[in-house]
């Protein structure tokens, strides 16, 4: 039974440690708009200036 | 020009969506309804950039009554604005937040945060859709913020900008600190519950002593940042009052928190038992959930507008004949602006120019444009219809006639304080008879036995707990909020439902508030018109965008326009037409050389002549809104009723008339007028004032309960307690009534706490209590009030009509 002591020192610490990311994660601003990564993620990827319009356009009737 | 094809078929401009009438414009096989959407079009498929109108069908916004003066945003290079605006700036890259309130779909989202292929100065953007808000980062070398401005602008997107921008940032909504506290207590709460589980089977002796010390040892460990982080706020919040003599609903939490601690504390370590700190991270964690389902809740609309938030941040000053933009916290008085079409006055002033059109529909809610002419007094807070004129400034912007009310002492009080809420009324009473129990019961059992008597004073104090009763307030006015909001009412915060539910007499703001523009009442005088004369007025009045046009416009109805070209229309003047040789003429009576003219107290006239020819004249006044009388009917049942109007008292019998005769009538009253007269009512009885211009702010800030009412609720109102869309102005009185409900179910589920705080009070007066007892009874009570509320609240709103489907 004496592994129930190692066994609550690791649930405490895996605990915390979730904790931990969940507070950084809160002040690194990821639940500050929850709303527009869900467009974003949607959009194509464009490389900067290029002729890939054509074919998106083509592309996209819906 | 194919004329007749164009009105048979209506097109959709591509860039709006809106049916593109005469005279449109094409690129290619795509269609346009005005020069800017074709521009803004022109712009984006130059670079590569038409994927924004795959994404939506037609994203965009009519560009067609866009300001288009070239130099409005030279402000923007004046390097204390600049400093003021930006977020960050170092030598190569500055980082700017803009509120732009044109953001709405995917597309908006996509263009914004595509800007850097527009312009090779952006370096990235990023933005929050839901607040409207876009964060760019650029290289002031390649863009000027000015440059950056002007682009958004080009592109259809306008930031808004604005002189409560330039000062300190406003505090977030949801506090991020109550989150992470929120997130401790619940962190502790679960691991509590686990180590307790042993002591809740006390009776099966499942696990030997060793492990029961080490659980409790361990609770003890996780309940010390439960109670000193996650209830901090609490502790503050109970000392403050305390400090001020009064006891708030966060005394008995404290002294609750307190009772728990320290007897569990004495529990564990100087008795080997478990003590309760389970429960006590159990009630700092419901109370914690409740306290950010409250600021949920809240609108995210800006409540605290005051007249700077609408006034221009820089105006055109005029030095020896030269033009030069200027902040207008450097405007003195006697300096000489220039105010160009579209723009507002930002001081009171005296009027150089000969004549100016003046539309104050931001102060008064009456949009028609005044004629005023020179050497007169033009007020801040109108907008100038028309050619550029001169002015003078007669007061520094922050003393003129409105925003002078700013600086009345009533704009400094806080509301929330004017009333004590109930459940602080309650929470005394609470206090002091939890601890007269507590003592007396000590005192009972202290001739017995005296460790008994400190053990059943410490669990009256620890059952006692104001958990449930500290959270039927927040939750029932949570979902009022809520509830509200579905019916597009929306309260600044909560304790306006209380003051709301107490309010005896109403008080109406005439023009803009009862009255609604667009429902004039248009009526013709003179030479019948012909078909064909019909048809050209309502091709003249199409191509205007000046109120009274709309209205004639609406009064003509289907009429067929004929399709001319060459309408003019000489703004604040009238419109003028070429039609078979014939001058055509709709304007003033200056304009249209009419001389004949009939007076009228009120309404405006617009004359017709033709070849200088008087034809007629239309009469138009603005009609009362829809259902007004029928909620004035209901409302004098149980409240006073009060008119207050600027205009003159000619039109009393008329108002008589239509809204019943238990209305007490106020004319000719200023804005300060109206701010003394609330003040004079607020002596006898709460109040409810309901209005919409900057003419009402003070009133709306002295009453009890202000109300602005606005026809686009993320458009203009003056600050106030609640903002409420025009089209549910018949609801009015479900909403008092509701509010009135809301009140009685904070009542009773008060009852329903004491109720649960008898049982467990009685229990620990006999010396009953246990861990266990107190584990079920803390989260029944809590969670059933909740359940209560919710549920009551739901009901009434249904019955009242504000809710439109059963939740069970």
């Amino acid at each position: 039974m004496e592994v129930i002591f190692l066994l609550i020192g690791i649930s405490l610490l895996l605990a915390s440690t979730f904790l931990y990311l969940f507070f950084k994660a809160m002040k690194g601003g990821q639940f500050d708009d929850d709303y527009t990564p869900s467009v974003r993620i949607l959009f194509e990827n464009q490389t900067k200036k290029s002729n890939k319009n054509q074919s998106t356009k083509s592309n996209s009737n819906e | 020009m194919n004329t007749s094809k164009s009105i048979s078929t209506p097109t959709k401009c591509y860039h709006c969506g809106e049916s593109c009438e005469d005279n449109h414009l094409t690129v290619g096989e795509k269609e346009f309804c005005c020069q800017g959407c074709q521009l803004v079009y022109e712009v984006l498929s130059e670079n590569n950039l038409c994927n924004y109108y795959d994404l939506e069908n037609h994203p965009g916004e009519s560009q067609k009554l866009k300001n288009g003066q070239s130099n409005r945003f030279d402000y923007l290079e004046d390097s204390d604005t600049q400093l003021k605006l930006l977020d960050f700036r170092n030598e190569s890259e500055s980082h700017i937040t803009f509120y732009i309130p044109l953001i709405h779909c995917a597309s908006c989202i996509w263009l914004l945060e595509n800007l850097y292929q527009i312009h090779s100065g952006v370096v990235s953007s990023r933005v929050d859709f839901l607040k409207k808000k876009v964060q760019i980062k650029f290289q002031q070398e390649k863009i000027s913020l000015k440059e950056l401005v002007n682009l958004l602008s080009v592109i259809g997107y306008e930031p808004k900008i604005n002189l409560s921008n330039l000062e300190e940032k406003k505090t977030k909504i949801i506090d991020k600190g109550l989150i992470l506290r929120l997130a401790v207590a619940g962190f502790c709460f679960g691991n509590m519950m686990l180590f307790s589980i042993p002591e809740y089977f006390s009776e099966v002796q499942f696990l030997d002593k060793n492990f029961r010390d080490l659980f409790n040892y361990l609770n003890l460990a996780l309940a010390l940042p439960v109670v000193f982080y996650s209830a901090s706020d609490y502790y503050r919040s109970a000392f403050n009052s305390l400090k001020q003599r009064r006891i708030n609903m966060d005394v008995p939490i404290v002294l609750g928190i307190i009772a728990l601690f320290f007897y569990s504390l004495w529990e564990v370590v100087g008795m080997n038992q478990a003590g309760y700190f389970d429960s006590l991270g159990g009630l700092l964690f419901f109370l914690l959930l409740g306290k950010l389902y409250q600021q949920k809740t809240f609108a995210t609309l800006e409540f605290d507008r005051d007249y700077k938030s609408y006034f221009p941040i820089a105006v055109t000053k005029m030095i020896k004949n030269q033009e030069q933009v200027v902040p207008i916290s450097k405007l003195e008085v006697g300096d000489v602006i220039l105010v160009r079409d579209e723009e507002l006055i930002p001081a009171d002033s005296i009027l150089l120019s000969d004549q100016a059109s003046i539309d104050y529909s931001f102060v008064t809610g009456e949009e028609v444009p005044v004629t005023i002419s020179k050497g007169s007094v033009i007020y801040a807070g109108g907008r100038q219809k028309g050619s550029p004129v001169l002015l003078t400034i007669q007061k520094s912007p922050s003393q003129g006639y409105l925003t002078d009310l700013w600086n009345h002492e009533s704009f400094n009080t806080d509301k929330s304080q004017l009333l004590e809420p109930l459940s602080s009324r309650i929470s005394g009473v609470f206090t002091w008879s939890v601890l007269a129990i507590a003592f007396a019961s000590f005192l009972f059992w202290s001739f017995s036995d005296l460790s008994i008597a400190v053990k059943v004073f410490a669990s009256v104090l620890i059952v006692a707990c104001p958990c449930a009763l500290a959270m039927s307030t927040p939750f029932t006015l949570g979902n009022t909020l809520r509830i509200f909001g579905k019916n597009k009412f929306y309260l600044k915060n909560a304790s306006v439902v209380e003051r709301m539910a107490l309010v005896k007499t109403v008080v109406f703001d005439k023009t803009g508030t009862l009255t609604d523009p667009n429902h004039a009442k248009v009526t013709y005088q003179g030479i019948p018109l012909s078909e064909e004369t019909k048809g050209l007025i309502k091709a003249m009045v199409s191509h205007s965008t000046h109120p009274l046009s709309n209205r004639i416009n609406h009064w003509l109805g289907s009429i067929t326009p004929i399709s001319v070209v060459g309408i003019r229309e000489i703004k604040g003047q009238g419109i003028e037409l070429s039609y078979l040789g014939q001058e055509i003429r709709l304007g003033n009576a200056a304009f249209t050389g009419y001389s004949n003219c009939p007076t009228y107290t009120t309404g405006n006239l617009v004359f017709l002549t033709i070849q200088g020819v008087e034809i007629g004249y239309f009469h138009i006044e603005s009609g009362l809104r829809e259902g007004v009388k029928q909620l004035t009917s209901q409302l004098s049942e149980g409240y006073k009723l009060h008119v207050l109007s600027g205009d003159h008292a000619h039109e009393q019998a008329t108002l008589t008339k239509q809204l019943g005769g238990n209305i007490e009538f106020n004319f000719n009253q200023s804005p300060k007028d109206k701010l003394s007269f609330l003040k004079k009512l607020n002596l006898t009885s709460q109040t409810l004032m309901i209005g919409d211009g900057l003419n009402d702010a003070g009133a709306l800030q002295e009453s009890t309960v202000g109300i602005a009412i606005s026809d686009q609720v993320s458009h203009f109102s003056p600050a106030s307690d609640a903002i409420l869309d025009a089209s549910s102005f018949q609801k009015i009185p479900a909403f008092l009534s509701f509010s009135k409900s809301s009140r009685n179910i904070i009542k009773a589920s008060f009852l329903l706490s004491f109720l649960y705080n008898i049982v467990g009070i009685s229990l620990a007066v006999n010396g009953l209590l246990s861990p266990v007892v107190c584990a079920i009874l803390m989260p029944l009570s809590s969670i059933s009030v909740v359940v209560f509320t919710t549920l009551a609240t739901n009901m009434v709103a249904y019955r009242n009509g504000l809710l439109t489907q059963k939740t069970i």
